[in-house]
């Protein structure tokens, strides 16, 4: 295997979808395929399962056929941000029954603002509170949308 | 005269004050989406869908169609003042938008990408009202078969939309089956995909899909990097903001041309926006006598593009509200707006609620006024908001999806 190749995002998401499809025909292999009034629901699911699987080994093939040149690497830094956004807005939504909406969205944009973003603590800490209360403001109070609240009871 | 009267019935609807208000709510919302890069029509809408359900449908519709047409106005802003795209059609407007601000023609490149963008955004709309009444009646004698081949075909351009790889978009167009058929089967009432979890007998709600697609990949995708970027003075007061008398006479084809290819290209479903302006640019350079100098700041390359950049709108509304058939992300989450609202996009849309589609387009012709007026002397206060800062935009989008959620 070249190294471009393994370094390639579509050579990876080609083997996940195929983890996902085969997975998919093993789940739906489990339901009734057919039934005296019609297809069962088995029927699609099976279906789709094997074209996800069989495009998705399409897409690896091509990945490895492919000359190092012609495979895009991965940009790792540039999807650690990616996922450390990800990661810091499941970890904000995971603390909405402990925290509340107010508090975990001013975690959430403290951290973009200190860690993705280089800002100082300073400004970190007003953009947090300011955005966190304006959301309040707009939503909770005016709007009358009760955000989720914590064990402080906002 | 039926289109009259049906015309007179939308103005009536589009002029009461609520749905003045929405309008105008939308087309600012709209500009202010389509200024800022990295957020685009697709995101805003989902992100405000669930704001509309306890709106009046009509209202709501009025609104979301404004963010829809307002952001290809605001587009053209970043395009000419910094290079920068604020939405994929405007991508060829910096082609010579950029040039001529560069050259200190800023204001000319604002006007005439604000008068190109009235004049087909208008004739698409008068286009849509001419054509979609017809072609709605037509559909009506369709029957399952013909009803089958319609689900085919929206589920075939997948591979319209999809760009290069036709393995991908089709694997992508699976994860979305199965994401759909996730939960309760509704002829069987077998649970599928559920993994034993009760919230997802009821399967995932669209708007929860929509929002992580276009909101939460819109966000993650921009803050994949940190970049900054340089914006050019904007001209200050409508004098500067207003093209010349040669500028507009060597617009006139320009202004055609845009009119025409947005509204053909848009009612093919798959054809969208981005390729509307660039055929429509490609067009004016081929029979432009100075095509040797397209690509240096020619106003004909600013008024071709963002013309079919709005003109498409109202063909692409075509198939949406005859046919249900979406031909763009936009349009997506339109139709799925709709049909939350309890409405079945499709032959019988127009003679079952002649209020919301008259309303809608009596709301366009009046939305493109707004438009004009907001982005001819307002568009430095507009520019004002690229200032604001990435890392507190991105936050507030992310917090208004969870929120919609």
């Amino acid at each position: 295997m070249e190294d471009g190749t393994r370094k390639s995002g579509d050579l990876w998401s080609g083997i996940a979808l195929g983890g996902l499809g085969a997975t998919i025909i093993v789940q739906a292999s489990h339901w009734e395929y057919s039934s005296p009034e019609g297809p069962g629901p088995g029927f699609f699911p099976i279906w789709y399962g094997i074209a996800m699987l069989a495009l998705a080994a399409l897409l690896v093939v091509s990945q490895l056929r492919a000359t190092p040149g012609d495979a895009k690497a991965v940009d790792w830094k540039r999807i650690g941000r990616a996922i450390s956004v990800w990661a810091a807005l499941a970890g904000s939504v995971a603390l909405f029954k402990i925290l509340g909406f107010v508090l975990s969205f001013a975690l959430l944009t403290y951290f973009i603002v200190t860690v993705l973003y280089r800002r100082p603590i300073r400004t970190a800490a007003i953009a947090a509170v300011a955005s966190a209360a304006g959301f309040y403001l707009v939503f909770d109070w005016a709007l009358g949308l009760s955000l989720p609240s914590g064990m402080l009871g906002f | 005269m039926d289109i009259l009267t049906g015309l007179l019935n939308g103005f009536s609807v589009a002029l009461a004050p609520a749905n003045l208000l929405w309008c105008f709510v939308g087309v600012f919302l709209g500009t202010v989406v389509g200024v800022l890069p990295g957020l685009g029509p697709p995101a805003t809408i989902a992100m405000l869908l669930p704001l509309t359900f306890s709106m009046n449908p009509t209202g709501a519709i009025i609104m979301l169609a404004g963010i829809y047409y307002g952001a290809k106005y605001g587009g053209s802003t970043t395009s000419i003042l910094m290079n920068v795209p604020g939405e994929s059609a405007s991508v060829v407007t910096c082609i010579d938008g950029y040039q001529m601000a560069r050259k200190g023609r800023a204001g000319a490149a604002l006007g005439i990408a604000a008068i190109a963008s009235f004049v087909a955004g208008t004739v698409g709309v008068l286009a849509l009202m001419l054509v979609a009444p017809p072609l709605a009646k037509f559909a009506l004698s369709f029957s399952s078969p013909e009803y089958f081949a319609l689900m085919s075909l929206g589920l075939a351009l997948v591979v319209l939309l999809a760009g290069r790889s036709i393995v991908k978009a089709l694997l992508a167009a699976l994860v979305g089956l199965w994401i759909a058929s996730i939960g309760t089967d509704l002829f069987s009432t077998n649970s599928r995909f559920t993994f034993g979890r009760m919230e997802l007998l009821s399967g995932i709600d669209f708007i929860v899909v929509a929002i992580g697609v276009f909101a939460l990949g819109e966000v993650l995708g921009n803050m994949e990097v940190r970049e900054e970027t340089q914006l050019l003075q904007v001209p200050r007061g409508l004098r500067n903001l207003l093209p010349t008398w040669q500028d507009l006479k060597d617009c006139r084809f320009a202004f055609v041309n845009g009119s025409v290819i947005g509204f053909i290209v848009g009612t093919l479903p798959g054809g969208g926006s981005t390729i509307a302006s660039f055929l429509s640019y490609g067009l004016e350079k081929a029979v432009s006598r100075r095509r040797d100098q397209f690509g240096t700041g020619v106003i004909e390359g600013v008024a071709a593009p963002e013309g079919a950049n709005n003109s498409e709108t109202g063909g692409a509304l075509v198939p949406l509200l005859t046919l249900g058939i979406p031909g763009s992300g936009t349009t997506a989450i339109l139709l799925a707006a709709l049909v939350l609202w309890g409405f079945k996009p499709g032959p019988l849309f127009i003679p079952e609620h002649p209020d919301l589609f008259w309303g809608l387009v009596a709301s366009m012709y009046i939305g493109n006024v707004m438009l004009l007026v907001l982005n001819l002397p307002l568009v430095p206060l507009f520019a004002q908001v690229l200032r604001m800062p990435v890392y507190l935009l991105y936050p507030i989008i992310l917090g208004v999806s969870l929120v919609g959620v």
